[in-house]
C-alpha cells in the first residue's frame, strides 16, 4: 500500500454547515468564465456578446500563449461581458440552452496517442487550463517538461468537499485521465489521498499512479505539501498538478471526444439552512443554491473556502478550479471590549480565548478582523502552522523588499498563495499575507520570463 | 453600549481627515478601539482571522505579571517595615508598596503612552499595544523609591530611542524596558545601584544588600535561605523577587501559547550550565555556590519570562531562539560572577544578545539557505 506522511504542523479549522452528502441537480442557467482566476492570463476574445457556443466553442485566448485557449462549459448563447476598473474582463457570461450540444474533438485510443497528440487536444477544448504548474501557480505550460504530476484527492480545508463524492461512479473516466498524464510525463504521476477520510474505489484501485496517503491537521491537503514531501521543487524544475474533478474531464474528453465540464459542487457554511451538493457544469451561477437556502441577510458569498476563496455576489459565479461555495456572516459590527471577553464562541489558534477548552467545538466564524493592523510583532507563531522548511516571516519580508536573490534562496518556488492562508489567520497584527505571496509569486514570474 | 456606540460615531467625523480635531487621530482611534473591537472586515486572503490581535496579546502579557507585581507591592512594604523591625499586618505591608509603586506606574503610563501617541499621529498609524506591557514592565525593575522625574526621563529616553527611532513597536532591536533600566543604572546610578536603595525608606543600620550584593563582597553567611529567595522574601527590583510569582506568570504566558517556551526554557538552562561549570571550576566561593541559586536570585527569572521571550528583540527562528535564550542565561551567570562592578549581569546578558538575535538569525536562515541550494547542486549533478 501507499506510505503514509504525518503532517503535524498545521491546525483544522472546524466550523459549522458542513455539506450534507446528497447530490441534487442545480439546474443553473448561467455560466461564466471568469479571466481572473487565472493568473499572469491576458484575454483575447474569440467571441461577442450574443454569439451562439457549444460546449468546447472557444470564447478567448492567452495573449502570451496563444495556443493555451479557453472554451465554453455549456451550450447556450454568451449574453454578456462584464468589465471592471480599467476595461479589465471579468466574466463571459454563457446563458446555457440545455441542449447541452458538444463540438467533436474525436475520439481515437488512448495507448495510440502521442504527447503532442495528446496535448493539442487538451489544448483544443479547453481542458489544458485544468492542469496547473508549480512553481507560480499558473496554468501549465504545454512546452515545459515536468519532472512529476500530482493528483490531488482530497482537501483539508474547512468545510471542504468529500472528493469520494465528487467522483462516485466515475472510476472508469478517472482512470482514463491518470493515463492521459502518465503519457505526459517522464516521471511519476502522485495520487495523493487522506489517510483518514479517502475509501473510494476509484482511488484506492487506480492504476498507473504511485499512491500516497497524508494524515494531519490543514495544510495536509495542500499541493504544495505533497510537493514537498514527495519532489521537492527546485529552481529551474517545473511539477504540474490538479484535483480529481479535472481528471475526471481529460478522461472524458479522450473517452467520448467531447469535452466535458461536468461538476459537483458542496454548498456550505453556517448561514446555509441545507448545506448539500449540486451537479452542475464549471462556472455555475449560484443563485439556485442561494436562494430561499440562507438564514440572515448580512453574510459573505465566497466561491471556494474561508481561507483561500473569492468573495463573490449572493447571484455570482463560481470560480474555474473551486469545488465549493460557503456563506459566512459578514463581521461589520463594533464589538464592546470584544478584546478583553472569555471568548467561548471565538476561534483562536492561541490560548487566550476560553474555547480553547472545548476541542472539538464546531464554530460560526464571520468575517471580522478582530483587531487593527499592526506590525510584526509576534515572531515565531507562524511556523507552528506551516509544515514547510521554509521560514514563513522571512520570506514575506523578502518579498515586502523585493528582494529576488532571498526570495529564491528562502524558497518561493516551493509555496503558493494558499500556503499562508493558516499563517495569515492566526496572525496577531493582521496582515495580508496571501496577497504579498501572490505579489511576490508574480515578480518573480515576470522575472523568470 | 449602544448610547457610548452612537456617541462615538457622532464624534467620530470631528477626528478624522479635514476635522476639526484632526491633530487628535490616534488618540481618539485608540480610545475608540479600547471600548470596541473595529468593525473591520477581511478584504484579501482569508475571510475568517483569529480572535486575538494585539490588545489581547499585550493584555494576556499583563495578566501574567499581576502576581509578581501585587506580591511586589506586599516585599516593598514588608522589606521596609523589617528594617525599621516592625511586623504590621498584611494589608499595611501591602498599602504601604501600593502606594509606593502608584505614582511610578501613573508616570511610567503617562509619559510613555503620550508619546506613543504623539508619534502614531505623525507617522499616522494607530496606536500600538507595545507599551501596554512595556509601562507595567518598567516598574517592576527598578527600586521602589526611584525618584518620579528619573522614571520619567528613562521613559522618554527608551521609548524614543528604544523603540519609536527605530520604527515603533515591531522594528526595535533591544527591549524597550530593560532600555529604561539601563539609562537609569547609568545616568542615575545612585539610586539603582549599591545596597542602600533596594529597600523603601530603610533605617540605616539595616544592611538592604541583595543576595548579589551579599554574594559579590564574598559575604555568604548572610545570604537568605533557599525557601526565602524562591518565595521572593528578599530586597531587590520590585517585581523580580518572587520567583514563584514568576513561575506562575509564565505558566499563563505559556499557557495561553503567547511566550515561546523555546526562550525561557533556554535562558534557564543556559544559566544552569554556566552555574554548573562555576561549580566544576571552583576557584572561589561564588564559584561554589550551587548553580540553582542563580536562577532564584536577582532579575534571573524575571528577565527569563518577561524580558527574554520579548518576540521582537529576541531570535525570531525557532533554532535561533536555543541558542539566544541559552546564552542569555550563561552571560548573565558569567557577568555576575566574574565582574566586580556589575552584582547583576541578567539585563546587560539580554541587552547584549538583544542585539546579536539578528545575526544568531541570520546564520540559521543561511543554513537553511544552503540546504536547498545543496539539494539544487544535487539534481543538476
Amino acid at each position: 500500500m501507499s506510505t503514509d506522511y504525518i503532517i503535524s504542523k498545521g491546525i483544522d479549522i472546524r466550523l459549522l454547515g458542513d455539506a450534507d452528502k446528497t447530490v441534487v441537480d442545480l439546474n443553473a442557467k448561467r455560466f461564466a468564465i471568469k479571466p481572473t482566476d487565472f493568473v499572469g492570463c491576458f484575454p483575447k476574445m474569440l467571441v461577442k456578446e450574443g454569439d451562439e457556443v457549444k460546449v468546447g466553442s472557444p470564447l478567448f485566448y492567452d495573449k502570451y500563449r496563444e495556443e493555451v485557449k479557453f472554451t465554453a462549459p455549456v451550450s447556450g448563447r454568451v449574453t454578456s461581458l462584464v468589465r471592471g476598473a480599467k476595461r479589465k474582463l471579468l466574466e463571459i457570461i454563457i446563458e446555457s440552452d440545455g441542449k447541452g450540444e458538444s463540438v467533436d474533438f474525436g475520439k481515437k485510443s488512448i495507448d495510440s496517442l502521442s504527447r503532442e497528440e495528446i496535448i493539442g487536444k487538451m489544448l483544443e477544448s479547453g481542458v489544458w487550463p485544468m492542469v496547473k504548474q508549480r512553481p507560480f501557480s499558473v496554468i501549465a505550460d504545454p512546452k515545459a517538461k515536468p519532472k512529476s504530476i500530482f493528483v490531488n484527492a482530497f482537501s483539508s480545508v474547512p468545510l471542504a468537499p468529500d472528493y469520494d463524492l465528487l467522483v462516485e461512479g466515475q472510476g472508469e473516466a478517472f482512470q482514463a485521465g491518470i493515463d492521459i498524464l502518465a503519457k505526459l510525463t517522464t516521471g511519476k504521476v502522485h495520487l495523493n489521498i487522506s489517510g483518514k477520510k479517502t475509501s473510494s474505489k476509484v482511488f484506492l484501485n487506480a492504476g498507473n499512479v504511485q499512491i500516497n496517503s497524508f494524515s494531519g491537521p490543514h495544510p495536509a491537503g495542500n499541493t504544495s505539501v505533497h510537493i514537498s514531501r514527495l519532489d521537492p521543487i527546485n529552481k529551474g524544475e517545473t511539477i504540474w498538478y490538479t484535483h480529481v474533478q479535472e481528471v475526471v474531464a481529460i478522461g472524458k474528453l479522450f473517452l467520448n471526444g467531447k469535452a466535458d465540464f461536468k461538476r459537483i459542487f458542496a454548498f456550505a457554511g453556517s448561514e446555509v439552512t441545507n448545506p448539500k451538493y449540486y451537479r452542475s457544469y464549471l462556472g455555475a451561477c449560484i443563485t439556485n443554491m442561494t436562494s430561499g437556502n440562507i438564514k440572515g441577510d448580512n453574510n459573505r458569498f465566497i466561491s471556494g473556502n474561508v481561507l483561500t476563496g473569492e468573495k463573490i455576489y449572493k447571484d455570482g459565479f463560481l470560480g474555474y478550479y473551486d469545488y465549493q461555495a460557503t456563506v459566512i456572516p459578514e463581521g461589520n459590527y463594533h464589538e464592546f471590549f470584544g478584546w478583553i471577553l472569555p471568548g467561548l464562541n471565538k476561534f483562536s489558534a492561541s490560548g487566550t480565548f476560553l474555547s480553547k477548552l472545548f476541542k472539538n467545538k464546531k464554530y460560526r466564524l464571520d468575517t471580522n478582523l478582530h483587531g487593527g493592523h499592526r506590525a510584526l510583532v509576534m515572531t515565531g507563531k507562524y511556523e507552528k502552522v506551516f509544515p514547510f522548511d521554509i521560514y514563513p516571516m522571512q520570506l514575506l519580508k523578502a518579498i515586502m523588499v523585493e528582494d529576488i536573490e532571498l526570495m529564491e534562496n528562502l524558497g518561493i518556488y516551493e509555496i503558493d498563495a494558499e500556503d499562508f492562508a493558516l499563517c495569515e489567520v492566526i496572525d496577531t497584527s493582521k496582515t495580508e499575507m496571501q496577497k504579498i505571496l501572490s505579489e511576490g509569486l508574480d515578480l518573480m514570474r515576470k522575472e523568470m520570463s | 453600549m449602544k448610547a457610548l456606540r452612537n456617541f462615538l460615531d457622532k464624534q467620530k467625523p470631528q477626528f478624522e481627515k479635514g476635522g476639526k480635531l484632526e491633530k487628535l487621530h490616534s488618540m481618539f482611534d485608540s480610545f475608540e478601539t479600547l471600548l470596541f473591537v473595529p468593525d473591520k472586515v477581511t478584504f484579501a486572503g482569508s475571510h475568517i482571522r483569529d480572535a486575538i490581535d494585539m490588545k489581547r496579546t499585550m493584555i494576556t502579557v499583563f495578566v501574567s505579571l499581576i502576581p509578581a507585581l501585587l506580591f511586589g507591592m506586599w516585599n516593598v512594604g514588608y522589606q521596609h517595615f523589617l528594617s525599621l523591625g516592625q511586623s504590621p499586618d498584611f494589608w499595611t505591608m501591602f498599602f504601604y508598596g501600593f502606594f509606593k509603586l502608584l505614582p511610578i506606574i501613573i508616570v511610567t503610563y503617562g509619559v510613555g503612552l503620550g508619546l506613543e501617541i504623539v508619534f502614531a499621529q505623525i507617522r499616522n498609524h494607530e496606536v500600538n499595544e507595545g507599551f501596554f506591557v512595556s509601562g507595567l514592565l518598567i516598574p517592576m525593575i527598578v527600586p521602589a523609591d526611584i525618584p518620579l522625574w528619573q522614571v520619567a526621563i528613562a521613559v522618554a529616553f527608551a521609548v524614543v530611542f528604544g523603540k519609536e527611532v527605530f520604527g515603533g513597536t515591531g522594528m526595535n532591536i533591544v527591549n524597550p524596558a530593560l532600555v529604561a533600566r539601563a539609562f537609569l543604572f547609568f545616568a542615575y546610578p545612585g539610586n539603582i545601584s549599591g545596597d542602600k536603595v533596594w529597600i523603601s525608606d530603610k533605617a540605616d543600620a539595616f544592611s538592604g544588600a541583595t543576595p548579589l550584593g551579599n554574594a559579590l563582597v564574598g559575604n555568604f553567611d548572610n545570604m537568605p535561605s533557599v525557601y526565602d529567595m524562591f518565595m521572593g522574601f528578599i530586597p531587590g527590583s520590585v517585581g523580580e523577587t518572587s520567583t514563584l510569582m514568576i513561575l506562575i506568570g509564565a505558566m499563563i504566558l505559556l499557557i495561553t501559547g503567547i511566550a515561546n517556551w523555546r526562550v525561557m526554557v533556554s535562558v534557564f538552562v543556559g544559566g544552569s550550565v554556566m552555574g554548573l561549570l562555576f561549580n566544576l571550576w571552583g576557584a572561589n566561593d561564588y564559584m561554589n555556590l550551587p548553580f540553582y541559586y542563580h536562577l532564584i536570585m536577582g532579575g534571573f527569572a524575571f528577565g527569563a519570562v518577561f524580558m527574554a521571550t520579548d518576540p521582537v528583540t529576541a531570535a525570531q527562528t525557532s533554532k535561533g531562539m536555543y541558542y539566544y535564550g541559552f546564552l542569555v542565561g550563561m552571560i548573565a551567570v558569567l557577568i555576575r560572577v566574574f565582574n566586580p562592578a556589575y552584582p547583576e549581569g541578567m539585563m546587560l546578558a539580554i541587552l547584549l544578545m538583544n542585539v546579536f538575535a539578528p545575526l544568531i538569525d541570520h546564520y540559521v536562515v543561511e543554513s537553511n539557505i544552503k540546504k536547498r541550494l545543496k539539494r539544487l547542486k544535487a539534481v543538476s549533478n
